[in-house]
């Protein structure tokens, strides 16, 4: 039995928890609330060791295949 | 390098690190800025247009295809008897969201000096082989006269996975209730306390002890080492991520399996998201087909922004649209609009179905613009 380090995982894009003042700017960049974005649950092993509270906002940084990277957000839900 | 930064919010990363390589080194700063000032523009001209109904595009690019998929399911060539799902019955298992696989299947890698090939790898993949108790006896029978399940080991398997009858007894004995069970001579027995036991509950009894769990990963049920490149690693029937990742020989970065189900919950919704295109992508690449990637990325993205990954049937994603009529004209429609009916529900009719059903132009493309007046007082 081992501890497993899951955000070293290959299939594992970095999740950043993003401070209040970032969270803003990026909800008036694209003009939206954070119920409108694709959401997070709580308890996503992915996000644990962020320590995130409901409302909290993810930046997802994936690799992707077409853009080399690109970013995403996701908002935290209960559940 | 500053002139990277600066168009870093405005191009993808991979047009950049593109330039990058393409332009000669000493570059003067004007000119680096003509070629991504020019890359910006042919960048944004060759960005999909605002209303553009990229759901449809994705449907078809997706659907016409997959008509010309197979339909069966394909056996590993002349290795043990292993097969995959593969063809159009595995995408629509995957875009059904499926909880259940048909062959669930894990690609384990190990760490470096597990990999080398040696004997370690088949200890180790015998290690990792579920085993349940119908795989180590010889002979279960059952007593009539004194409501008994006479159990055989056989010693040749118990001795290939190096376990001992004490082990068996001692997990026996944990996981059966209502049954005495101890050793009589070269036998197990499992007496049942209550006198009432029928002939029937012996038999479910029989069906039910043959598959306690024994040793190794629970749901694995074979177990194959295979050359990949230059290293070893192991393919397995059968799927238990939680538990392989925990194992001390085995690289936890790389290890995957195709049950999209598991890896949300070990390792999250993002690298759910990731395994679907994977794997849809992988079985459009295995038929020769050729299908772009955003699409299936599309159809991953909209399964996986609940934060749960929901397949495209009524009772995923289709189950959380906001309008009636949009659900209805999916699949069982009267059940939809009575429900609607009985508690008062509300269609406001903004997107694209109910607009069609009622003979009313679809916010895409050119329908999307609204005009608005100031009225004037």
């Amino acid at each position: 039995m081992v501890e497993v380090d899951i955000t070293k995982h290959i299939l594992v894009p970095k999740h950043t928890k993003l401070s209040d003042k970032e969270k803003k700017e990026v909800l008036e960049s694209y003009n939206v609330t954070l119920d409108d974005l694709p959401r997070i649950r709580i308890s996503d092993p992915a996000i644990k060791h962020l320590h995130p509270k409901v409302g909290d906002m993810i930046k997802v940084l994936r690799k992707s295949p077409t853009a080399g990277e690109s970013v995403f957000y996701r908002g935290v839900i209960d559940v | 390098m500053s002139m990277y930064t600066e168009y870093s919010t405005k191009l993808p990363k991979k047009i950049i690190d593109e330039v990058k390589e393409s332009v000669p080194e000493n570059i003067s700063d004007s000119k680096l800025k003509k070629v991504l000032d020019e890359c910006v523009r042919e960048f944004e001209n060759s960005q999909v247009e605002a209303g553009e109904a990229v759901g449809l595009v994705s449907a078809e690019s997706i659907g016409e295809p997959g008509t010309q998929m197979t339909l069966n399911t394909f056996h590993f060539a002349g290795v043990a008897e292993m097969n995959v799902t593969m063809g159009l019955p595995r995408i629509i298992e995957i875009l059904d969201g499926r909880k259940s696989l048909t062959t669930p299947m894990m690609e384990i890698y190990l760490k470096k000096p597990y990999n080398k090939g040696d004997n370690n790898i088949r200890k180790l993949a015998l290690a990792i082989k579920g085993n349940r108790l119908r795989d180590i006896v010889s002979e279960i029978s059952i007593d009539i006269a004194d409501n008994s399940l006479k159990i055989v080991l056989s010693k040749d398997k118990m001795r290939e996975i190096e376990l001992t009858e004490a082990t068996v007894l001692k997990t026996l004995q944990k996981s059966v209730k209502n049954y005495n069970v101890k050793m009589e001579g070269v036998e197990i027995s499992l007496k049942a306390k209550s006198k009432e036991t029928t002939l029937n509950d012996l038999y479910k009894m029989k069906e039910k002890v043959k598959t306690v769990h024994m040793s190794g990963v629970k749901g694995v049920t074979q177990v194959l080492p295979v050359k990949r490149d230059d290293e070893y690693i192991i393919i397995t029937a059968g799927s238990n991520l939680k538990d392989i990742l925990e194992m001390e020989e085995v690289d936890a970065t790389r290890t995957t399996t195709n049950d999209i189900f598991e890896i949300e919950g070990v390792l999250g919704i993002e690298a759910a998201r990731k395994a679907i295109i994977d794997e849809v992508f992988k079985v459009i690449e295995s038929q020769g087909l050729n299908v772009d990637v955003r699409h299936i990325m599309l159809v991953a993205d909209t399964m996986c922004t609940s934060g749960v990954v929901r397949g495209i049937t009524r009772y995923g994603i289709v189950s959380q649209k906001s309008s009636v009529l949009a659900r209805a004209s999916f699949e069982t429609p009267i059940k939809h609009i009575i429900q609607a009916s009985l508690i008062g529900e509300v269609d406001n009719l903004n997107s694209v179905v109910e607009n069609v059903m009622i003979n009313q132009p679809v916010p895409i493309g050119t329908g999307l613009p609204k005009l608005r007046i100031k009225r004037q007082k």
